[in-house]
């Protein structure tokens, strides 16, 4: 049978905002088979973006939805599950809104290991306001404004969340699209800050000034580039030029924040 | 008699004609007709969805038979 | 049977207040001169089973009780000057996704670090103006430690009742100064809580103008599934661009504060009946505005004093009423002059509006004022 998506979108949303070969709607899928998969409640579910492409997402899904403001999603959200911890939290947003303006919301997040399941698509680029480059843009790359080439490092969103304290980190692409389903599921089960990068395309705003000739191109990149966890282990550091990890990167077991909070109120009541 | 393991339902309204589903059919089921996908070859459709699941859009169904 | 009576600072009694209305979540962030408002519900909430949250910063802060809020809690926040600043940009969120939060300020002086142990009566403008957009505006300006307890009761009264944020500022001397206080009992002072939506979940609207001006809000996690967002939207909570739709939104918003002004507004009138001057003062300047009017009365001088507690909306009424029946309105705050403007504004020129002000960590102290309202002829 055909997948049935629908059962988890908004009657009459699509078509969708993205661009033609946009990631986004891939991942969308991927997340919605995982929400399947892990048996989400919609009215025990939260999703909440911040602004940009993929930030649209929450106005889609038929969940509790909140569409924040740039960068924020990850402090709403820490009220939403420190409110309502019975509620399963997921919160979506590009590389520019999780990593720059809300950088800081990101590493706290983490920090604090609050059972939410943070699903970034690192697209490389601020792809609504039209392609300035983001704290993920590769160095030398083309942007509106980097039209000399992109001078600033690039961030490992990655190596981010685990050197902040995030308990599961994982990384997948939106050519590999079954993978995402088990990705974003696993980080659901797990208990406490989940980060899933997902290594995305825009072909509108980075693809086009960057020299790929095509959707196909990037699609194709990605799957190049992407290399398992497992096989990676196996390949010397010059067989790793240039390549991207995927799968679970980490995965450990630290006291979750709202049960600790939980604690905390026992803790007052007794006194 | 079709060999075709599926049907394709392709959702025009949805399609924003990316080609990705094109590309990545392993039996070239697929074609662009301008700027919307269309079946031109159902019967070589092997039901792997991999069209299905890599359609950015939610405009492509596989039906298996 | 004798009432509780403590001496309690003033932001103590911001923190009692809260727990009054049914507070149950705050989230923080440290500054300076409110902190002790976080300091103590991280003691008194849990014991409640309620939720204080530290956050990693102001904006944070502010939009964990937003999240908060949108599950059905009663939520808080307190910062100061420079921590408004930060949070304005969600303040704005919430005002236009319509979700009930308090916001303290415990206002130093400034811009910027300025003097932070200092009093100052800089961010009242800030409250009405600071974020951007056309929105509607409550901001409350108690003056004493028993004002601070009823007015952050009011403000959660307000927030839920109208579904905006709700602001309580008060200067630095209000904040930390004790006083002896007396604790309402319980269903003394009226708690209000938000409406919820009664209709099916299928039909149920975020934003149903059809309920009138304040449009119920369900809480995340009920029965009732819906979406939010800081764009322009139709009822339904989607993003419109459509003029009408957006204008019909952006005006009944700043309707349901406007036409519900009489009751939102509070005053406090001090011997204004036969008055040729009257004082304009709030917070901590008003009480020494109150001593002057007396040591003057004593001298036969026909002075009053108007005390505003709901400093936004602006009571132009009232401040018109009083313009024409004064010589002048004497308007004495702790900057540079703001609140002026508003008195200017409304009196249209029918007295004159002398102005005190005072930065420099002092405050105003009543030899000022009475100076002041000698010197009108």
């Amino acid at each position: 049978m055909a997948y049935d998506y629908e059962k988890h979108i908004r009657p009459g949303k699509l078509p969708h905002i993205w661009c033609p070969g946009c990631g986004h709607g891939i991942i969308m899928k991927g997340m919605i088979r995982a929400f399947e998969a892990c048996g989400l409640e919609k009215n025990n579910t939260a999703i909440i973006s911040g602004i940009g492409c993929a930030s649209r997402m929450t106005g889609y899904m038929d969940y509790n939805t909140l569409h924040t403001a740039h960068g924020r999603a990850a402090a709403f959200a820490t009220g939403v599950k420190m409110a309502k911890p019975e509620m399963d939290v997921i919160v979506v947003g590009g590389d520019g809104d999780g990593t720059a303006i809300g950088g800081n919301h990101f590493i706290h997040a983490c920090r604090r290991n609050i059972d939410m399941t943070y699903v970034i698509m690192n697209n490389s680029i601020y792809g609504m306001t039209g392609g300035q480059f983001s704290p993920c843009t590769p160095t030398g790359a083309l942007a509106s404004t980097t039209v000399y080439g992109n001078p600033d490092p690039t961030f490992d969103i990655a190596k981010l969340a685990i050197g902040a304290g995030a308990t599961f980190v994982a990384r997948g692409t939106a050519f590999h699209a079954a993978q995402i389903e088990k990705l974003v599921a696993e980080g659901i089960r797990h208990k406490g800050l989940a980060v899933i990068e997902i290594l995305d395309d825009c072909p509108t705003t980075y693809g086009r000034r960057n020299k790929f000739r095509s959707v196909i191109d990037m699609m194709k990149r990605l799957k190049e580039i992407a290399v398992p966890v497992a096989a990676a282990a196996k390949m010397t550091p010059e067989q790793l030029e240039g390549k991207v990890l995927t799968g679970v990167l980490h995965k450990e077991e630290r006291p979750e924040y709202t049960e600790q909070y939980a604690q905390v109120i026992s803790r007052a009541k007794g006194a | 008699m079709s060999g075709a393991k599926a049907e394709i339902e392709i959702i025009e309204r949805n399609c924003k004609g990316c080609s990705i589903c094109v590309e990545f059919c392993p039996t070239k089921v697929l074609a662009m007709d301008a700027f919307v996908v269309k079946v031109e070859n159902a019967d070589a459709c092997i039901a792997c969805m991999q069209c299905e699941l890599r359609c950015p859009d939610f405009a492509i169904k596989v039906h298996k038979l | 049977m004798a009432k509780k009576v403590a001496l309690l600072q003033g932001n103590d009694a911001c923190a009692q207040g809260a727990l009054y209305a049914g507070c149950n979540f705050f989230g923080g962030y440290p500054i300076t001169p409110s902190t002790e408002v976080a300091e103590v519900l991280s003691i008194e909430l849990p014991k409640r089973g309620g939720k204080f949250i530290q956050m990693e910063d102001e904006i944070a802060a502010m939009a964990s009780i937003i999240g908060a809020s949108l599950t059905g809690q009663k939520v808080l926040t307190a910062t100061s000057g420079p921590g408004v600043s930060l949070k304005q940009e969600l303040i704005g969120y919430a005002c236009i996704a319509e979700v009930p939060c308090v916001i303290i300020n415990v206002m130093r002086g400034g811009p910027s670090t300025g003097m932070p142990t200092g009093p100052g009566q800089s961010d009242v403008q800030q409250a009405k103006w600071g974020t951007h957009g056309d929105h509607p505006v409550i901001a409350l300006v108690p003056a004493s430690v028993q004002e601070i307890f009823s007015e952050t009761v009011r403000a959660f009264n307000l927030a839920e009742k109208y579904r905006m944020p709700v602001q309580v500022l008060y200067d630095e001397i209000v904040g930390h100064m004790r006083e002896r206080i007396e604790f309402p009992e319980p269903g003394e002072l009226e708690v209000i809580n938000r409406t919820e939506p009664t209709v099916s979940p299928e039909d149920y609207k975020p934003f149903d103008p059809s309920f009138g001006d304040v449009p119920p809000l369900a809480a995340f996690g009920s029965e009732y599934r819906f979406h939010v967002t800081g764009l322009n939207k139709a009822a339904d909570g989607f993003p419109t661009t459509k003029a009408n739709l957006v204008d019909d939104e952006q005006r009944r918003q700043i309707r349901k504060v406007d036409g519900a002004q009489p009751e939102i507004e509070l005053n406090e009138e001090y011997l204004t009946e036969d008055a040729e001057v009257i004082i304009f003062a709030y917070g901590s300047t008003s009480r020494s505005a109150r001593y002057a009017v007396n040591e003057m009365r004593k001298e036969g001088i026909k002075v009053g004093l108007f005390r505003p507690i709901t400093l936004w909306p602006f009571p132009e009424k009232r401040i018109a009423e009083l313009g024409k029946q004064a010589k002048a309105i004497v308007v004495a705050e702790l900057n540079l002059g703001q609140m002026n403007l508003e008195v200017e504004r409304v009196t249209k020129g029918s007295c004159e509006v002398p102005f005190l002000g005072r930065v420099d960590g002092e405050p105003i102290n009543p030899g000022q004022i009475i100076d002041q309202v000698k010197e009108v002829k």
